[in-house]
């Protein structure tokens, strides 16, 4: 650890005397690493760079918390020097949001209303939307991303390219909750009875029942958006810790209640709605207040956490004390880690930190036989099959995680985006294929088909200067005419890597320099950036497509290495023409990126959207489409879910991907820990 | 889809066709070297990776697929890797196709000249050509034309070129190859050569295999073979082959293309080109081996009219809609893809399917001309005709046809007897017209010195040769034939009854006609809702009964079958009667034409078609597949004969002995 703050001062003093170029770079690099502290950044924005002898003090000091609080400093003086760098013109665009800034209110944990800072019918905060403004221009609101408050001048010729939209056509939301539209909940009174005497949180307020019955699947949110209320949990339970769990669960098989577990309600997989059979009172059980870390282990580098915790507060609760546990799943804003262990969840820097199976050290779970964990820390038993695989990926279905012991690392010195250009998406995967073979693969590495590429494009802010402009120009005909790629057929890889400065640069270049073997140019980091603050706006942006007819998903898959380019062509072929056959009158959005890649194979990400003008019942058309999508993968050799999960939407297909006798052992579980259907919400199986 | 059409069988005969344009009459007014130089820009598969004929090559060497037989061949064989590798690349030199523009530029003129000498016209569906083009920029295509003529390829390529399309590559047998010039011509316009049995050959079937997908992957060219195998040497549809069917539906199964278009292509001949040949083949005269002095012989074809000719381009058919529901493509999961596999048995049940569904759409888009009508009616009274009866006879079957499906291609606007006339003179060498009464021209003995023998040969060659031509519209009256020949022999009018024996006639001729396996139910249905519409016949709940009206055309159904009854009851004779314990599988059809042979001469037979090698082959693989004969292998291979059960057979097709139930049951 020590090393390691050293190298940040020895980083530290190269930049503030190395020239322009690198102090920019070495902004970018801290920026990312930082954002997470942007609210005490904010607060010492103002003070001078602070001196190498108070480095000293704190370098000596164990106080991990006065480390950090030296670690921002450092960062904060090379923030400061940014208005320097952007007067000399050079500096690209601003830095893109792919984790939310902070704000004052973020640093109080999840509220048990939720829906007074969340949308209600839709993804994320109330306050960041993107909407058209009166000249037709799209800008992003609020004051949580760096793409907050920007103009995106760019986004409305490719909507209206992409999709044959029109802003004069729009299909707005329904603005409030019809609460009349709720169902009275069914209420256990017993069972509310004596859970009152223990003093357990609860609530049966319809908003709070509704904002708990779905996940954020298309059809979920299209029939919010329309004041459509289905079948909703009868209350809500709000534990505060691991006995309040076992209570709760405890009545419940005493009442025989319906228990489903709800962490950060970020599903793509129909998870969490509530089964239509289901006659019991359905208790959704809300994890958001088991959100402390109980204790970090520095000398095995384990946390003990909450499972009820998200992702974001995780990670700046250890990163206050000088840690990550690099798990950053796309939607790490809002899931919990308890979500993560019950989908088999996999994080973007997975090559670094390895996915949630690999994190977890030891997991607490309050099942109705009781608590399953393990009775010691060790890193790999040789114990019968590990029961911890029974309880990753059982979705809500055994029982509630209540506590999970989780690998954690110190936080990396040195973080650099960067991008690839290639010829064609082969060579692209080509290129992400060898990397795979000579295991260098950088904390993250994707590759985005030509489609997608575009899209990114259109999420660029506008820019302040003509100079960067004339670049950007530059640039792109350095690439299409120099270089002779056809900006039709064009895609880009993005890359993140993480670890000491020399280690990183070392590994750039290895990774560049296969790159170039397969025709890829070196793109810039800015380019890598944008690439992944797409994936963080892309919900926000399908809230954008569905007031203007347009509705959309993704999914995903993992696929053997030499199935990749046949599997993305023909899935991407397929959608087009189900598309077509069903009526879509504008060819559909259709692409997808490589986004993990593995020893064996890749995992791959499909965005999938259309222009549903003129369909009567666009839903239907949309989960044929995706169906047959999901039929195409398993077809080419994919596999049923890389780290979305099963849940009911994909469950049709278990049994052909784990085999008659593998669903019989699933069962044989569930039906030993949960034989009166306590945890009913009735994924997987 | 094209390939949903493919499976709802009935209400076929109300399909509309497209009309035809005759594509010589441009040919006959403007310059044919002009044509053959003009500036040709087909259209191309989106898809298409651009590649060279000789890169091919490279690519298919290097493929994992051949790599990995490569290995296995030489650690099986022992011998080194390069010596194995050396052998592939010889073996791809002998297939390889080198198609260059500059030769196909050379048959678009020399074939402009020929064609125009040889047929009145050549016609095409031009919105078949418009659905192509369509079909050949979406997904790899592949052409399946029917086979009756050497024309036939010449004719894909030429048509192809005409129209601005991709020139195709043409997978040819080996015999070609011996034809010194000739073959290396056609090696250029596109023929690949393939040897006709490589049965164990795995090397081979590797470099082939890999050639035709790595052509087929990369959208090289529309890949052309015939479904048949070989040409039709009766006209009658031979029962499909599925090895290269697999192989090019392989890469879809797989993953590696997102779809194949099919496109069956119909080409019939008013008259064929090899009619004669035909008949000498198949009475036991060996073909001419193909070489090039024997095609400059064969030059005088040039001086005779052939009549019109007809090219359908039926719709394209996709793979992926086809093996809908039908193939499981994950059981490719499991196994790397260059790894060769065997098709799985329900692949091998799909293929054969969709083979034989392919081959009736052949048959469905064949143009029959009028004389196709009157062969029928000649074939069926050895006595002939007056020309008077002949015309209202024809007058009556042409109506027949048309309500049963046929695609007849009738003069419109012209009197009956006229079209008649003109067919009567366009076959002239088949006929005796005298004092106004037709007859086939069996009777002219030619020289006086000819044994008895020699005039049944030659009489057998003029009904062998029109057989060809009423072969062609057989499959029009085949269901409804087998439903008439079934009411009469079952001897009831049970529906139970006379569907058994429907059931046991279609297997029977199972090798003869193009009968899909597996879809007994469905072709009785047909036969029924067929004759049923035609007034022929009603089908009560239980019970089939004739109409009132309905003799004549039961009976004219029967007698389509006749020879073929006549000709599986003499080979079932034979082989109780003649066959001794030793008979070999090489001895079968000489002994069996000579036990013919002998019953015409003696004036117990009368049907000279049961002379043909080809119906006596087709009889014995259906007593083979009835298990009534077993093939032994010792020294050579010998037919073990139950005798019984033959004997039975042949009283049943003979309709001696009402057909019963247990003898069923086994079939």
């Amino acid at each position: 650890m020590i090393y390691e703050y050293i190298s940040v001062k020895v980083f530290c003093i190269i930049t503030s005397r190395a020239g322009r170029e690198e102090r920019r770079s070495a902004v970018r690099v801290t920026r990312r690493v930082c954002n997470l502290y942007l609210t005490s950044l904010h607060e010492q924005r103002c003070r001078p760079l602070t001196s190498d002898s108070k480095h000293g003090s704190s370098m000596a000091s164990n106080s991990s918390s006065s480390n950090a609080q030296h670690r921002l400093r450092i960062i904060s003086g090379h923030l400061q020097k940014r208005p320097e760098d952007e007067s000399t013109g050079i500096t690209a665009q601003e830095c893109k949001a792919e984790t939310p800034k902070s704000t004052p209110s973020r640093l109080t944990p999840v509220p048990k209303r939720r829906q007074e800072i969340m949308k209600w019918n839709g993804w994320g905060y109330s306050d960041s939307r993107f909407f058209f403004n009166k000249i037709g221009q799209a800008e992003f609101t609020g004051k949580r991303y760096r793409l907050s408050g920007l103009i995106l001048p760019s986004l409305k010729d490719w909507f209206e390219g992409t999709f044959g939209a029109n802003l004069q056509h729009k299909s707005p939301a329904t603005p409030t909750l019809n609460l009349s539209a709720v169902a009275p909940p069914n209420l256990n009174e017993p069972f509310i009875e004596e859970l009152k005497a223990v003093g357990v949180a609860m609530s049966h307020d319809p908003e709070d029942r509704v904002f708990r019955a779905h996940g954020h699947c298309l059809h979920e949110i299209f029939a919010l958006r329309e004041g459509r209320i289905g079948r909703v949990p009868d209350m809500v339970v709000w534990p505060s810790c691991h006995k309040d769990v076992e209570k709760i669960v405890e009545l419940a098989c005493k009442h025989n209640t319906c228990l489903i577990p709800y962490g950060g309600g970020t599903s793509v997989s129909s998870a969490l709605e509530c089964p239509h059979e289901e006659t019991r009172s359905i208790v959704s059980l809300d994890t958001s207040q088991m959100n402390r870390i109980l204790w970090i282990d520095e000398k095995n580098l384990t946390a003990h956490v909450e499972a009820g915790i998200i992702g974001q507060d995780l990670e700046r609760q250890l990163n206050e004390s000088g840690y990550c546990t690099g798990h950053e799943p796309d939607s790490m804003e809002f899931s919990s880690l308890g979500g993560w262990v019950a989908t088999r969840a996999s994080g973007m820097k997975k090559n670094i930190y390895g996915n949630i199976e690999d994190l977890v050290v030891h997991i607490k779970m309050v099942t109705p036989r009781g608590v399953i964990e393990k009775s010691c820390l060790g890193p790999r038993m040789s114990t019968g099959p590990d029961i911890h695989h029974f309880i990753l990926g059982s979705e809500g279905t055994l029982g509630v995680v209540t506590e999970v012991t989780m690998k954690i690392r110190p936080i990396p010195e040195y973080q650099k985006y960067g991008s690839v250009v290639f010829p064609n998406f082969q060579q692209g995967v080509a290129c992400l294929r060898e990397v795979a073979r000579q295991r260098c693969a950088p904390a993250s590495i994707r590759l985005m088909d030509n489609e997608q590429f575009q899209f990114g494009h259109a999420l660029k802010p506008q820019v302040s200067s003509i100079f960067t402009s004339f670049l950007d120009g530059l640039k792109k005909f350095y690439i299409t005419k120099f270089k002779g790629f056809d900006p039709h057929h064009l895609c880009v890889a993005t890359l993140l890597f993480e670890g000491d400065r020399g280690k990183v640069l070392q590994h750039e270049k290895q990774v560049y320099d296969i790159a170039a073997k397969f025709g890829g140019l070196a793109a810039g980091e800015d380019n890598g950036q944008r690439g992944y603050m797409l994936t963080f706006v892309i919900a926000y942006l399908r809230d954008l497509g569905m007031d203007y007819y347009v509705i959309g998903e993704s999914f995903e898959t993992s696929v053997p290495w030499d199935r990749v380019l046949d599997l993305c062509r023909n899935v991407k072929e397929r959608i087009v023409l189900e598309c077509k056959e069903r009526g879509v009158q504008f060819p559909p959005l259709s692409t997808c990126r490589v986004t993990q890649t593995y020893d064996a194979g890749a995992c791959v990400y499909f965005y999938f959207a259309f222009n549903y003008r003129g369909l009567s019942d666009p839903v239907h058309v949309y989960e044929q489409v995706e169906h047959a999508a999901r039929e195409e993968i398993l077809a080419n050799g994919g596999s049923l879910s890389h780290h979305h999960g099963v849940g009911k939407l994909r469950k049709e297909w278990m049994k052909e991907s784990v085999s008659v006798v593998g669903l019989g052992m699933l069962k044989s579980v569930k039906e030993y820990i949960d034989p009166k259907n306590i945890f009913g919400n009735r994924n997987l199986l | 889809m094209a390939s949903r059409a493919l499976y709802s069988s009935s209400h076929r005969m109300l399909k509309k066709r497209d009309d035809f344009k005759d594509t010589l009459e441009e040919r006959r007014s403007s310059s044919d070297l002009r044509y053959a130089l003009r500036c040709y820009t087909p259209t191309l598969y989106k898809g298409l990776v651009p590649c060279k004929a000789s890169m091919l090559k490279t690519i298919v060497l290097q493929s994992d697929h051949l790599q990995y037989v490569i290995k296995q061949v030489s650690s099986e064989a022992g011998d080194s890797i390069e010596s194995v590798t050396e052998e592939a690349s010889l073996i791809l030199d002998e297939m390889a196709h080198r198609l260059q523009l500059s030769t196909i530029r050379f048959f678009a003129f020399t074939l402009s000249k020929a064609f125009k000498r040889l047929f009145r016209s050549v016609c095409v569906n031009e919105e078949g050509i418009q659905r192509l083009q369509q079909a050949v920029h979406e997904h790899p295509v592949i052409l399946l034309p029917s086979h009756r003529s050497y024309m036939d390829f010449l004719m894909m390529s030429y048509l192809l070129y005409m129209y601005d399309l991709p020139l195709p590559v043409i997978a040819a047998g080996m015999d070609f190859m011996s034809m010194k010039f000739i073959g290396e011509m056609l090696r250029m316009s596109g023929a690949f050569f393939i040897r006709r049995s490589f049965g164990g050959d795995k090397l081979y079937w590797a470099v082939f295999s890999e050639y035709v997908k790595t052509m087929l992957r990369n959208g090289y060219a529309p890949i052309e073979f015939f479904l048949e195998g070989t040409r039709s040497r009766t006209c009658k549809s031979l029962a499909p082959k599925t090895g290269l069917l697999n192989i090019v539906m392989e890469p879809f199964f797989k993953g590696e293309l997102f779809d194949v278009n099919l496109v069956p292509v119909s080409i019939s001949y008013e008259r064929i080109l090899e009619e004669s040949l035909y008949a000498r083949e198949l009475l036991g005269v060996p073909k001419p081996k193909e070489s090039t002095s024997g095609l400059l012989k064969a030059r005088r074809v040039l001086s005779e009219d052939y009549g019109s000719m007809h090219v359908y381009f039926g719709h394209p058919v996709s793979v992926r809609s086809l093996a809908e529901g039908k193939i499981n493509r994950s059981q490719y999961n499991l196994l790397s893809r260059h790894i060769p596999q065997k098709p799985s048995t329900d692949t091998q049940r799909f293929l054969t399917d969709a083979a034989f569904r392919l081959v009736r759409i052949q048959e469905e888009n064949m143009v029959l001309k009028p004389w196709v009508l009157i062969a029928t009616l000649l074939l069926q009274n050895p006595d002939g005709l007056d020309l008077c009866s002949l015309t209202e006879q024809t007058d009556w079957l042409r109506h027949l046809a048309l309500s049963l499906g046929a695609f007849l291609d009738w003069p419109d606007h012209e009197a009956c007897s006229e079209v008649i006339n003109c067919s009567l003179a366009l076959h002239r060498h088949l006929l005796s017209v005298s004092g106004g009464h037709v007859q086939l021209n069996v009777t002219e003995t030619p020289k006086v010195e000819t044994t008895p023998e020699e005039a049944v040969f030659h009489r057998a060659v003029v009904v062998l040769s029109c057989a060809t031509y009423r072969n062609q519209i057989l499959h029009v009256f085949l269901r409804p034939a087998l439903l008439a020949v079934a009411m009469q022999s079952a001897n009831s009018r049970r529906k139970d009854d006379i569907y058994n024996c429907f059931i046991f006639l279609r297997n029977m001729f199972s090798n003869e006609f193009i009968l899909c396996p597996g879809d007994s139910a469905q072709d009785f249905e047909e036969a029924c809702y067929l004759l049923v519409k035609r007034g022929v016949l009603q089908v009560l709940e239980h019970e089939i009964v004739m109409s009132v009206s309905g003799h004549s055309a039961l009976a004219f159904l029967c007698a389509v079958l006749d020879p073929f009854l006549q000709g599986y009851q003499v080979v079932c004779r034979f082989l109780c009667e003649e066959a001794n314990e030793n008979l070999t599988e090489k001895e079968f059809i000489p002994a069996v034409r000579t036990f013919a042979l002998k019953l015409i001469l003696a004036g117990r037979l009368k049907c000279y078609e049961v002379l043909s090698s080809d119906l006596q082959k087709n009889a014995l693989a259906a007593l083979l597949k009835l298990k009534f004969v077993r093939k032994v292998k010792e020294d050579q291979v010998t037919l073990k004969v139950n005798k019984t059960a033959v004997n039975t057979l042949e009283d049943m097709l003979g309709g001696k002995i009402p057909t019963q139930k247990p003898v069923l049951a086994r079939l």
